[in-house]
């Protein structure tokens, strides 16, 4: 056999047993897609519930809160990058990481130093490979996040907000995380989650009826603010995993798409190789023939 | 009679939801029981055992770990971190 057919015969072999992983992987995020919609959608009546009384709260102007307050040089930002763990997902964790990109610079602009929280083993490796700083990371389950992880990230945030700006402490905080708008559509997003935009008055107001607090506003203030930021995280989370196994899916099915066609490229180099080496063996054969024959 | 419009969520999915004649929970400042017709209410949850009448049936009970809970016109949002429902 000439050594051509076996090359391509390597490379078809090698190339429809990648094809496999990549059917493989199509279907296991396709699969973890739904569960992951499921989740966040079961997640958001909490999130609905503590928006509404954070605003509920915050849209009565007596109440001033550390959280809510803005300062008046804001001169350190905090942005919470959220990115995969894992990669083969195509441009997911490089669009959100160039999204954080472009609002650190941004920030810079401005004359804030940016700090950079990071979430994801991709945003540590671009963070890592780059040497530059950032302030924590947490990596581990970025396609099925839990709420324990994302209390501690709103907590070690919160935390870094409530120091004042001479020991470390932030003045705001940002949010980059991937917002998942359809199966085939999703957009690297920056929030800013603190201090919180609070709508003062306007028609706004009139859809909240006066509360009375227990114990007291700003106790209930102190309890919820926390918690708000920690289910704005956890939906972001969540809604990253989803887009996280979206972008996966496709990159997959790309894949798996490319793959079949070079299968089909070298199936026709192969076919050539043979039907050339036929084509040589029966003119060997047959001047062979001729030249007994005529000697 | 009115009737509330209870909603009990945790921080990761909803918990129970429906009307209600009644609604007790331990607030950090002592039980608490909402009936219909409460003056709006925004208030800081203990640790502790919510229970809700429906209309019709049993009582809920449910084991809730912290939240909050906010009353307006007869609808009461039960924010918990982590609630349970309990059997009984």
């Amino acid at each position: 056999m000439g050594a051509q057919i076996r090359v391509y015969r390597q490379k078809i072999a090698s190339t429809s047993s990648m094809k496999k992983i990549f059917k493989a992987m199509e279907l296991i995020a396709t699969s973890r897609i739904g569960k992951a919609r499921d989740r966040a959608q079961a997640a958001s009546p909490y999130a609905n519930a503590i928006t509404r009384a954070v605003s509920a709260v915050a849209s009565q102007d007596d109440i001033d809160h550390v959280l809510t307050q803005k300062v008046e040089n804001p001169t350190r930002a905090a942005v919470l990058v959220m990115t995969s763990d894992r990669g083969l997902a195509g441009a997911y964790s490089t669009n959100a990481l160039k999204r954080a990109e472009s609002l650190t610079a941004l920030l810079r602009e401005e004359g804030k130093e940016v700090v950079p929280y990071l979430y994801g083993r991709k945003a540590q490796a671009f963070y890592d490979f780059r040497e530059r700083e950032y302030a924590a990371v947490w990596t581990g389950n970025t396609d099925s996040p839990d709420v324990e992880r994302a209390r501690e990230i709103g907590r070690t945030l919160v935390d870094r907000f409530l120091q004042p700006t001479e020991e470390g402490g932030v003045d705001e905080l940002y949010l980059v995380y991937t917002e998942f708008q359809s199966m085939v559509k999703q957009e690297p997003v920056a929030h800013r989650m603190l201090p919180l935009a609070v709508k003062q008055g306007g028609e706004d107001a009139e859809a909240h009826p006066l509360y009375e607090f227990e114990p007291s506003a700003e106790e209930v203030l102190d309890a919820l603010l926390p918690r708000y930021i920690e289910s704005r995280i956890f939906s972001a989370m969540l809604e990253a995993s989803a887009s996280e196994l979206a972008a996966r899916q496709r990159a997959m099915k790309s894949a798996a798409d490319n793959a079949d066609e070079l299968i089909r490229k070298y199936t026709l180099l192969r076919n050539n190789a043979r039907q050339a080496e036929i084509t040589q063996e029966l003119s060997e054969l047959i001047a062979g023939a001729d030249s007994l024959a005529s000697s | 009679m009115a009737e509330l419009d209870v909603e009990v969520v945790a921080s990761d999915h909803a918990v129970w939801s429906g009307a209600a004649k009644a609604v007790r929970g331990r607030t950090i400042e002592g039980d608490m029981g909402i009936l219909p017709g409460h003056t709006p209410v925004l208030s800081l949850l203990s640790e502790g055992e919510l229970v809700i009448e429906p209309v019709q049936g049993a009582p809920v009970k449910a084991q809730v770990n912290g939240g909050f809970f906010s009353v307006d016109s007869d609808r009461v949002t039960i924010v918990a971190d982590d609630a349970q429902l309990s059997e009984g």
